[in-house]
């Protein structure tokens, strides 16, 4: 009887109903994230585990190899939030309008790489710009009158090719977000803009884009915190998480390298820590410029 | 203000799933975004393209790229039952194989066991979080040299010692090999399989159409014959895009060479300091630098000659020789059949007479951790399998590997078995340049520092020296900085 009341009571019933999320959360977020950060500080062996302070931190502040990692992450994400906002929000709108024929088929090719492993499509961006002289883009560039190039050795063209892989294979996605974006746009607004006389830019750019906000500050924020938790993509173009010079490591992939490649738990703790902090500054900053944070009833 | 409070939790959140990777939890993050999946899956990834390491010593580690897991049980039901872990699902069946001969000699000490392949990454992973954890180690587990440091780390608190068991094979064994899977304490933890004796391989049918001979291939015994024997080929060739050789910039076979020449080795072994500004290492980037210069020789395509642009480099004879380990002969069976009866094994050209002439690299030392229900019947076993002459022959035929017997190199029956498969491949008999070098197999240590050490050298300092240009001496210097910021 008093279980009973205990279940049916206003109070408690919502508790009962969260607690699977919060344990699974306690368990699988919270712990982790303090024992990381505990780990952090540590040296862990084979048998001895033992407390070295700061050195993990302050090894990292020297680590060139953490920097360049750090850059790398922040390049790749700031290149494809510029080509992943804007493009996809630009086929959105061709495909709400008259202008495409064969929306179906367009919708369904721009998607379809989405639904490929990354393993299989990182193999074969590896395959396509191989340095060798029968690499699809080698051929091309022959063909082209210009010479072979080392695509995956140098930073300039191994970015292209890293980001060539990630519009191919995004682009869709974040197009499909947009789309249900401007679904949610009155189309009154719009014959109301035209009977007003506003032009096809005009419209464009004061109600879709205004209107369509919450979408891009959503995609925004993932493809900000995708772009610097990028691992699979450059792992699998370079068959493995060396590349040369160190062009394609991030960060993600340089906590793996510690953490699992060299068993090094406590200093890839502590990068983990690090990449922690950057990705909740630049998220805050983020949404904070965006106006997440203000009064709803501004 | 309760959207605020929950737009800043939700950052956070999203913000601490980066950390997954750390915690080595999966992640239910928002739906497919830009790659957001990435840390849950990293973990297939990992064992996805491991196959490549460079060292990776099995004729099958290509096809364990992909290969999901095979488990099979073999031996006496009524005997003890034990586990194995391999990383190669080739490995796995040698055993089984050599477990039938050991019931069959052992009648009181029957054995069964259930074998397990798991892709390479996969495989060591586990290996070491069942170690450190204490629970679920199996009874026998393959190490690939390269996992050596991480896994030997635990000395007899995670592995049981092999030096018993082994005493009865030990006198024919090449000692050096051993060594190299011994401890920091000095003890055995791994049974090895085979010697990785560097070689030179030529393409003779290629050298013959543009007048060099095996006469003047074996004439070469030094460094200066080599490079001019180069230049010789070339000029002849005379065309765009045709090598004499190619060098690495993703492995560091050749600089283990160098170092074995000189008996140098950059690790500095379990007790020294690391070293890389050696003599040797430097000798042998400025020879690369110059080969480069003079169009010799030319950077291998995607790092090193075993993967898949290398064999298709080798097949277009845009190279006609290199040194590389014995066990690379299983590539050529593997990824060019097309190639046989025109290659011509002999040892390395040294820098100056007196030399070693080759280097061990790579392999497997297989453990007994102390976890095992019978470690001394599991260690017993073992070294039966992976040592005893019947174990050898095994490994010969089936594996393809140099085995470290040093009594068969010289044994007729065993070394020029004609229906061997690698024996009928090449145009002379492998086992004949072995015994020919039995004593001049040099050792780098495999140790802490070295994943280190090879990773500089891999990632940054050979693209330097043979990409760039860079001087040999400041390309060092910057690796000496990196390494001794982890020692």
């Amino acid at each position: 009887m008093k279980a009973k009341k205990f279940l049916y009571s206003q109070k408690t019933a919502p508790y009962i109903f969260a607690l699977p999320f919060i344990l699974s959360f306690i368990i699988f977020w919270i712990y982790p994230l303090i024992s990381a950060f505990v780990m952090s500080f540590q040296d862990i062996g084979a048998i001895s585990v033992k407390f070295v302070g700061f050195k993990n931190y302050g090894k990292l502040l020297k680590d060139t190899v953490f920097h360049t990692a750090i850059l790398n992450s922040f390049e790749y994400m700031l290149f494809t939030c510029l080509l992943l906002i804007p493009f996809p929000m630009l086929y959105a709108v061709l495909m709400d309008g008259n202008l495409v024929k064969a929306k179906g088929l367009w919708k369904a090719l721009l998607y379809l790489p989405a639904l490929t492993s990354v393993v299989i499509s990182g193999t074969l961006f590896r395959l396509m710009f191989s340095e060798y002289r029968t690499g699809q883009m080698n051929v091309l560039m022959v063909m082209l009158g210009l010479p072979a190039i080392k695509w995956l050795k140098s930073k300039v063209t191994s970015e292209i090719a890293l980001l060539m892989l990630c519009c191919w294979r995004w682009t869709g996605v974040n197009t499909l977000y947009f789309m249900s974006g401007l679904k949610a746009i009155d189309k009154s607004l719009y014959e109301s803009a035209e009977i007003d006389g506003a032009s096809g830019w005009q419209r464009f750019k004061f109600i879709t884009i205004p209107l369509i906000k919450p979408t891009t500050i959503y995609v925004l924020t993932i493809s900000v915190y995708a772009g610097l938790s990028m691992f699979l993509e450059s792992f699998m173009l370079w068959a493995g998480n060396s590349s040369p010079k160190n062009i394609g490591l991030t960060i993600v992939g340089y906590l793996y390298k510690r953490g699992i490649e060299k068993d090094d738990m406590g200093y890839a703790c502590c990068v983990g820590v690090v990449l922690l902090i950057i990705a909740l500054i630049i998220n805050f900053i983020q949404l904070a410029l965006n106006g997440t944070f203000k009064k709803e009833d501004r | 203000m309760k959207k605020k409070l929950i737009s800043a939790v939700l950052c956070g959140v999203m913000a601490a799933s980066m950390l997954a990777g750390c915690g080595d939890i999966e992640t239910a993050s928002e739906p497919a975004s830009d790659s957001s999946d990435s840390a849950a899956v990293a973990d297939d990834a990992a064992s996805a393209a491991s196959g490549d390491s460079a060292d990776a010593d099995a004729a099958g580690s290509a096809s364990s790229e992909a290969a999901p897991t095979a488990v099979t049980t073999a031996g006496d039901p009524n005997g003890t039952h034990m586990e194995m872990w391999s990383f190669v699902e080739a490995h796995n069946n040698f055993y089984a194989k050599m477990l039938d001969q050991w019931n069959k000699e052992n009648p009181d000490r029957t054995l069964e066991i259930t074998f397990t392949t798991y892709p390479y990454g996969d495989m060591h992973q586990k290996l070491l979080m069942s170690l450190q954890t204490g629970e679920g180690a199996p009874d026998l587990c393959d190490v690939e040299m390269g996992q050596v440091p991480n896994i030997y780390e635990g000395l007899d608190t995670w592995l049981y010692p092999l030096d018993d068991a082994m005493a009865p094979y030990k006198a024919d064994m090449l000692a050096s090999r051993l060594d190299a899977y011994k401890g920091s304490d000095g003890k055995q933890y791994g049974a090895p399989f085979h010697v990785g004796a560097t070689v030179m391989y030529w393409n003779m049918a290629e050298l013959e159409k543009y007048g060099i001979t095996k006469d003047d291939v074996d004439a070469v015994t030094t460094w200066d014959d080599y490079t001019a024997l180069g230049k010789k080929y070339v000029a002849a060739r005379g065309e765009d895009g045709k090598f004499f050789t190619s060098v690495d910039t993703g492995g560091t076979d050749w600089m283990w060479l160098a170092m074995a020449e000189y008996g140098e080795d950059w690790t500095g072994g379990f007790d020294g300091t690391a070293n890389v500004q050696l003599d040797s290492v430097k000798k042998m980037l400025t020879m690369q630098q110059g080969w480069l210069k003079d169009k010799v020789a030319e950077v291998s395509p995607d790092g090193h000659v075993d993967l898949e642009a290398g064999y298709q480099n080798i097949l277009d004879h845009n190279i006609v020789s290199f040194p590389k380990a014995l066990w690379y002969m299983s590539r050529f069976i593997n990824y060019m059949p097309e190639e046989k009866g025109n290659w011509y094994i002999t040892k390395c050209p040294v820098f100056e007479a007196g030399q070693k002439c080759s280097v061990g690299i790579g392999g497997t030392g297989t453990v007994v951790t102390q976890q095992s229900k019978d470690a001394k019947l599991a260690a017993d076993f073992l070294c039966f399998a992976k040592m005893s002459p019947e174990g050898e022959q095994s490994i010969w035929n089936d594996l393809g590997f140099d085995v470290c017997n040093t009594s068969l190199w010289t044994d007729d029956k065993f070394a020029h078995d004609k229906t061997n498969q690698y024996n009928a491949f090449f145009q002379d008999y492998p086992y004949d340049v072995l015994a020919s070098i039995k004593d001049q197999i040099g050792t780098v240590m495999t140790v802490k520092i070295s994943p280190t050490i090879n990773e500089q050298m891999c990632t940054t300092t050979l693209n330097e020296v043979l990409e760039d240009g860079t001087s040999v001496d400041d390309a060092l210097k910057e690796a000496q900085d990196a390494v001794e910021l982890e020692e």
